[in-house]
């Protein structure tokens, strides 16, 4: 059992994930269960079992929509979209492929268009987007229709305080490490308790 | 009087332009004053919370650091970036070892002397309704539409404190005081899958199929709501027969209110509202009930 895994979870979520006892209520609830291969409960076991491989390559915690409908109704007071959160961080970091790699490149260039700018910019972030996964012509007649109509300004607006932002970036990046230096390090402790 | 602090986001200075001219007008029309935060920041949305938690709470975090410097309730017309704020700022106030990290790396003292509040939530219960009723001028009779929420308004309750999550009611009472049929439905809060829009579109548009399907048979002709990214989503990827469109609740405002700007919000909608609201009573039949 891969203990590390779990608090690596738990601390990067903040949530008592072994608080679960799986009354499913969660996957009953989700709007996208139907797309999953899982579901959050079993999402939740895995994480309880330390099945970090198959969870980091699975596609479900990129469908996951954030649309917190789990956490509400969670009897255990369990946020899951925040253990779902903390499972795509793992994904990005440990540097596995993947399984929706589209929605890896999308965070990563909204990311960096606002940390350039201050302010996301659709027009750059759009092209840039359909460049990099490719995907070019999804969507061409809505993105037009919205061109057209005035609401995709070519110019990009921005914020005298960039500076900031970028500092903001490297800080969090920073605070981000540490906790999870301090996460490694309290592992063992907890596992010979 | 009530003055306001005033946090567009950037859908607003983009897809959501219509809102963002809706909610001026408003406020204008209401007498309340609304002033935009200067200098404000991206607040990360659904992208920083899937990278990097510090990260999340640090962006909405410095537009609280320049909002609570200006004393006055900071109104958000996104969902999501309510969302993202709301629990910036919960944390902030309830988590002194985060509130630590966070001052450090966005470089501010938090007071907790400002609110975070939703638009729908500023208007109905702090501006009231019966201000907002008095002002109507040309009641919204013949229009039946369903109250959208989705997700990030109502959920998690314990951060964003909105109504009950799973029958929230300010939507509808909205829409009565401005003279329109309020249909009821059970898919108020259920998610339009807006955050996988462009990355799984196909789930998007399941999603959105399935709730413009109920709201139709509901007998609603429109779906009103207060999120960019729902309004957006549900108008795109609509595929069936019948199209709907979405209003967001603010527009609907500005036309009971009688505003003549109400005309120049209807062309930047993908689904046109115009042959809707053609057939709504005209205003001397309205005046004669």
């Amino acid at each position: 059992m891969n203990q590390d895994f779990l608090q690596t979870v738990e601390a990067l979520s903040g949530e008592p994930i072994l608080l679960c006892y799986h009354c499913h209520k969660c996957t009953a609830g989700c709007p996208v269960v139907k797309e999953m291969e899982y579901g959050p409960d079993r999402i939740l076991r895995m994480v309880q079992l330390g099945e970090k491989e198959r969870l980091l390559r699975s596609h479900d915690i990129w469908l996951c929509a954030a649309c917190e409908t789990c956490g509400t109704r969670c009897p255990n007071g369990i946020d899951i979209a925040k253990v779902m959160d903390a499972l795509r961080m793992e994904a990005l970091r440990s540097g596995v492929t993947p399984a929706e790699p589209d929605a890896a490149k999308f965070h990563r260039l909204f990311l960096f268009v606002v940390q350039t700018l201050g302010r996301s910019h659709e027009a750059s972030l759009l092209i840039a987007y359909k460049l990099w996964t490719l995907n070019l012509l999804a969507d061409m007649d809505s993105g037009l229709q919205l061109f057209l109509k005035g609401k995709v300004p070519v110019i990009p607006k921005t914020i005298k305080g960039r500076d900031q932002i970028r500092r903001i970036f490297v800080k969090s990046a920073e605070a981000v490490a540490r906790e999870e230096i301090a996460s490694v390090k309290s592992a063992p402790q907890q596992e010979a308790k | 009087m009530s003055v306001y602090t005033y946090y567009p986001g950037c859908s607003l200075e983009s897809t959501a332009c219509e809102y963002d001219a809706s909610v001026r007008a408003v406020f204008k029309a209401l007498e309340v004053e609304l002033h935009e935060l200067e200098e404000w920041n991206c607040c990360g949305a659904s992208s920083a919370h899937s990278v990097n938690p510090v990260l999340a709470l640090a962006l909405p975090a410095r537009n609280l650091a320049l909002a609570q410097a200006l004393g006055h309730d900071l109104v958000m017309p996104c969902a999501a970036c309510f969302n993202r704020h709301k629990s910036a700022d919960y944390e902030l106030r309830h988590d002194p070892e985060r509130r630590k990290e966070l001052e450090e790396v966005v470089g501010f003292q938090y007071q907790g002397n400002i609110a975070v509040r939703p638009l729908l939530e500023v208007l109905t219960i702090g501006v009231g309704l019966d201000t907002i009723h008095k002002r109507v001028k040309r009641p919204l009779v013949g229009l039946k539409a369903v109250g959208y929420y989705g997700c990030l308004l109502v959920r998690p309750q314990e951060v964003t404190q909105f109504e009950n999550p799973e029958n929230p009611r300010l939507m509808n009472q909205l829409l009565e005081t401005l003279g329109a049929e309020a249909v009821e439905w059970s898919y108020a809060t259920e998610c339009c899958g807006g955050g996988l829009s462009l990355t799984k579109s196909s789930v998007a548009a399941r999603l959105v199929n399935r709730l413009v399907e109920r709201a139709c048979e509901a007998g609603a002709a429109a779906i009103v709501t207060s999120c960019p990214l729902c309004q957006i989503n549900l108008e795109m990827r609509q595929s069936g027969m019948q199209k709907l469109p979405v209003f967001y609740f603010t527009e609907l405002m500005g036309l009971a209110f009688g505003l003549t700007e109400a005309e120049n919000w209807w062309s930047k909608h993908l689904i046109d509202p115009r042959p809707l609201l053609a057939g709504l009573k005209p205003l001397q039949q309205v005046a004669a009930l």
